[in-house]
């Protein structure tokens, strides 16, 4: 997750996030490269050695 | 004076500002408001504070009641950055998307051919594209093909302050495409560069590091804002033509000693 190996009981990426404590912050998410949509999390079901990102707003310029 | 009017949204400030490296959030949002700036630019990292951080950054640029202009900065492919503009368009609600598809690392000169590939597909999936871009004309035309309706060639490299490093090339694409809106984006240090930049026929500048780093980014922020309005007025003033030789100002007819 966000470059970093963790291991994680969570089922699906939704789970995670709750997880994480996640799930009522802004984030956006990706699984293994691609874009995952916010109503999407759920169908996600996470293996080992898949890569997740979970991005927040940031300053950018 | 022609309106500027990205993707059909009037904005009244040229001046779109960057959200970055600032010495404090609250100086952040003063720098906002003396900018009088419509649109600023934010970004989407990894989250490394528990979630907060990102969250308490959107509260504050929310509270800026401004308009988002999400990047792909740090994108190096034409994949990462598709992804990251659907990850920004979700989390920030726009469809305004900077495109950035970095090729060099020195310049952070763009891609430009995997900047036109990610400008067709984001184009194509109802995105309103901001390429990052150089003032090559031949890439120019090849975004407007793509469906881009507005450019953003840089100055000078990102956070550089060098200005204008290519006026030949930047006056040549002003002058090929009369109708499309152009942006400078990056390299400015000084606000006589935005002025300079929209004499040149420009339509808007964004910017970032000149106004953040500023001893006082505040004042900067403003001073951007007035030598933007300056050079509008100066370029609506139909300035002079350069000339070689000295020509009096001072009538010489009726002078003493003549």
């Amino acid at each position: 997750m966000n470059g970093q190996p963790h291991e994680v009981s969570a089922r699906t990426l939704r789970d995670l996030l709750s997880d994480m404590e996640y799930e009522d912050l802004p984030v956006a998410t990706a699984h293994n490269h691609d874009f995952v949509r916010a109503q999407d999390r759920d169908k996600i079901v996470l293996k080992e050695g898949d890569e997740v990102e979970i991005l927040t707003p940031r300053q950018g310029g | 004076m022609r309106a500027f009017a990205p993707y059909g949204t009037e904005l009244s400030s040229r001046l779109l500002l960057g959200t970055s490296q600032y010495p404090s959030p609250a100086i952040l949002l003063d720098a906002i408001k003396a900018s009088g700036t419509q649109v600023v630019t934010v970004s989407l990292r990894r989250e490394s504070g528990g979630g907060r951080a990102g969250h308490d950054f959107w509260s504050l640029i929310q509270s800026a009641n401004v308009r988002v202009l999400p990047n792909t900065a740090g994108c190096h492919t034409v994949k990462e950055a598709v992804t990251t503009a659907h990850m920004a368009r979700e989390l920030f609600g726009t469809d305004w998307i900077k495109l950035e598809v970095i090729g060099e690392s020195d310049t952070l000169q763009p891609d430009v051919f995997g900047l036109v590939e990610a400008a067709r597909i984001l184009n194509a999936d109802g995105f309103k594209v901001f390429p990052y871009t150089t003032e090559d004309l031949i890439v120019a035309e090849r975004l407007l093909d793509a469906g881009c309706e507005v450019l953003m060639p840089w100055g000078a490299p990102i956070g550089s302050g060098r200005g204008l490093n290519n006026v030949y090339g930047l006056r040549s694409l002003r002058a090929h495409f009369p109708d499309v809106p152009l942006v400078i984006d990056a390299g400015l240090g000084v606000p006589s560069h935005a002025g300079a930049a929209i004499e040149l026929g420009y339509d808007g500048i964004l910017l970032n590091t000149a106004v953040a780093k500023a001893g006082d980014p505040v004042a900067m922020a403003r001073a951007f804002a007035l030598a933007i309005e300056a050079g509008v007025l100066a370029r609506d003033a139909d300035p002079m033509e350069p000339r070689d030789m000295a020509a009096p100002s001072t009538p010489v007819i009726g002078k003493a000693f003549g």
